[in-house]
């Protein structure tokens, strides 16, 4: 374990923003901390970096106590905040450079670079980078100091598609080269790609702790099906079915879930009736399914 | 590491043209422009006995501590917590500490960069002496550096983000300028202006270094008043000071 979080405890005046926190990061993983907006996510990780002092609970970063043993904490931490940037004109390899000189064992701030694919933009201000390159240069100096443990706050926020899939690839270097990752997002699509496990935060509470897949079959593990049906039906047809457990009609498109031999019943149940099922999918259960039955609600809603 | 941090700060500040060519070019330009100007090495009754030259010299000295505390330092430190900078340097083994530190030791190496091309142009171009009481000089310079600095670290302190902070620092910075006297000598004022001018904090320092070049001791209350403004505009931003 190089992180163990346990009843953690936060307000904010009369807010609680972390009402009971416990989860622990094991060495060399991808480390999620998902929920909505508001959920408690950053106080939670700011308690971790030794930023915030924790109201109850305890904390433990490789062995130190964050706010009691901070200089080494720091040493061996990389944080990369959300927003959080560097004066305008500054140049890449200055800031690198510069940060890198904070730390007992600096990493080699120009191989760094190359990593980072930031090799041609050394003497580039900060002020001129795009979104995507600024990002760079804050996980670049959340590695600076050769860090055991990585944390990284709403890594792609604002990044558009192509630079957020970069920027996970190099989340997975990264971690390929032995740095623990803990990674704050509330993009499901990026949890589930890349974290080995997955804290899911909601309200100040962890609702649970499981691998990507481990979440996703807590979840009733039933088919759903979706299908436009030609000429129409009546719902009834198939919601006598044993098979089925809800109908649902958007437009012209039904919504069909029920238990395992779903698709057989139903479309067995067409046929007999000549009734074509036009774009027919199947839909596996996903994270985001997960997520509304630990929560109750979307992480779009929240 | 504050020599770093400190280098990488003056850096910075050169890339912003505003800064040296305010610091530094201003107050040279006003003294060449004034100095070279007939009559300006002779004592003047409208400028207290003292010549054109060396007033617009202690004129330049003021502006470029004005620009510098009043603008420049909660500018720049209201623009690093808004962009959390500080915040980010608070993960690192190095405190945020550092960086206003760093701060403060490069503006007031500014200040006193400027000051000593100031009394050596005068000098060489304009005859202007050396400061005749040299200790009280300095004494003057460092208490005014001091109580300039502190009010700009109590904006940074309460200004919310860098645009807050220049603004703040804006709406203290030109009144400043008229009761110090810069717009119009203090000796041209009505008594009642200069009366409140001599008690401000630019006004203080800059009548305390005047005293001091004409060689004449400069007085104690106003010292007394510049150590004044710093202690109490120091301690308020140490408490009100947020890094975040």
């Amino acid at each position: 374990m190089v992180i163990e979080v346990t009843n953690l405890h936060k307000r904010y005046g009369g807010t609680v923003a972390v009402d009971d926190v416990s989860f622990s990061v094991e060495r060399g993983e991808i480390f999620g901390v998902l929920g909505p907006n508001g959920a408690g996510k950053t106080t939670t990780v700011e308690c971790v970096e030794g930023l915030r002092k924790p109201d109850g609970g305890t904390v433990s970063v490789l062995g130190l106590d964050p706010r009691r043993d901070r200089a080494e904490l720091t040493q061996r931490v990389g944080v990369q905040l959300q927003q959080s940037e560097l004066p305008e004109k500054m140049k890449v390899a200055e800031a690198l450079a510069l940060y890198g000189s904070f730390y007992r064992e600096p990493a080699d701030w120009r191989r760094l670079m190359d990593e980072l694919g930031l090799a041609g933009k050394a003497n580039s201000r900060f002020g001129r980078l795009s979104g995507g390159q600024k990002q760079r240069v804050s996980i670049a100096l959340a590695l600076a100091g050769s860090p055991e443990i990585a944390i990284l706050d709403e890594l792609t926020t604002g990044l558009d598609p192509q630079a957020r899939r970069d920027t996970w690839q190099l989340i997975e270097q990264v971690r390929g080269r032995g740095v623990t990752i803990v990674l704050v997002t509330h993009f499901m699509e990026e949890a589930e790609r890349l974290c080995d496990r997955i804290a899911v935060l909601d309200s100040g509470r962890v609702v649970a702790v499981d691998t990507p897949a481990g979440l996703v079959s807590r979840v009733d593990p039933g088919q759903r099906i979706r299908f436009r049906p030609s000429p129409s039906l009546d719902d009834r047809l198939l919601k006598d079915l044993p098979e089925v457990h809800t109908v649902t009609r958007s437009g012209e498109q039904l919504t069909v879930t029920g238990t395992d031999g779903l698709l057989q019943a139903v479309t067995a149940t067409l046929a007999r009736s000549n009734i074509i099922a036009a774009d027919l999918r199947v839909e596996q259960t996903s994270l985001d399914d997960a997520f509304v039955a630990l929560t109750g609600r979307t992480l779009d809603q929240a | 590491m504050l020599a770093r941090l400190t280098f990488m700060e003056l850096k910075l500040a050169l890339r912003e043209i505003v800064i040296p060519l305010f610091v530094l070019a201003l107050p040279v330009g006003l003294l060449l422009g004034f100095g070279f100007q007939p009559g300006s090495r002779h004592p003047n009754a409208d400028l207290g006995g003292q010549t054109g030259a060396e007033y617009i010299a202690a004129i330049g000295a003021g502006v470029s501590l004005a620009v510098l505390g009043l603008s420049v330092l909660p500018t720049a430190l209201a623009q690093y917590r808004e962009k959390g900078v500080l915040r980010r340097l608070a993960t690192t083994p190095v405190r945020p500490a550092y960086l206003l530190a760093a701060q403060l030791a490069l503006y007031a190496a500014a200040a006193l960069f400027t000051v000593a091309v100031l009394v050596v142009a005068g000098d060489v171009l304009f005859g202007t002496p050396i400061p005749k009481s040299l200790p009280a000089f300095l004494g003057a310079l460092v208490l005014g550096i001091a109580a300039l600095f502190a009010i700009g670290l109590l904006v940074a302190a309460v200004a919310p983000t860098g645009k807050a902070g220049q603004t703040i620092g804006m709406i203290l910075f030109f009144p400043s300028l008229f009761l110090g006297g810069v717009y119009i000598p203090r000796e041209t004022m009505p008594a009642v202006l200069r009366d409140i001018g001599d008690y401000s904090p630019l006004g203080a320092t800059l009548k305390t270094m005047r005293d001091a070049w004409m060689g004449t001791e400069p007085r104690v209350t106003q010292l007394a008043i510049m150590a004044g403004y710093a202690v109490v505009a120091g301690l308020a931003a140490t408490r009100l000071f947020r890094w975040e």
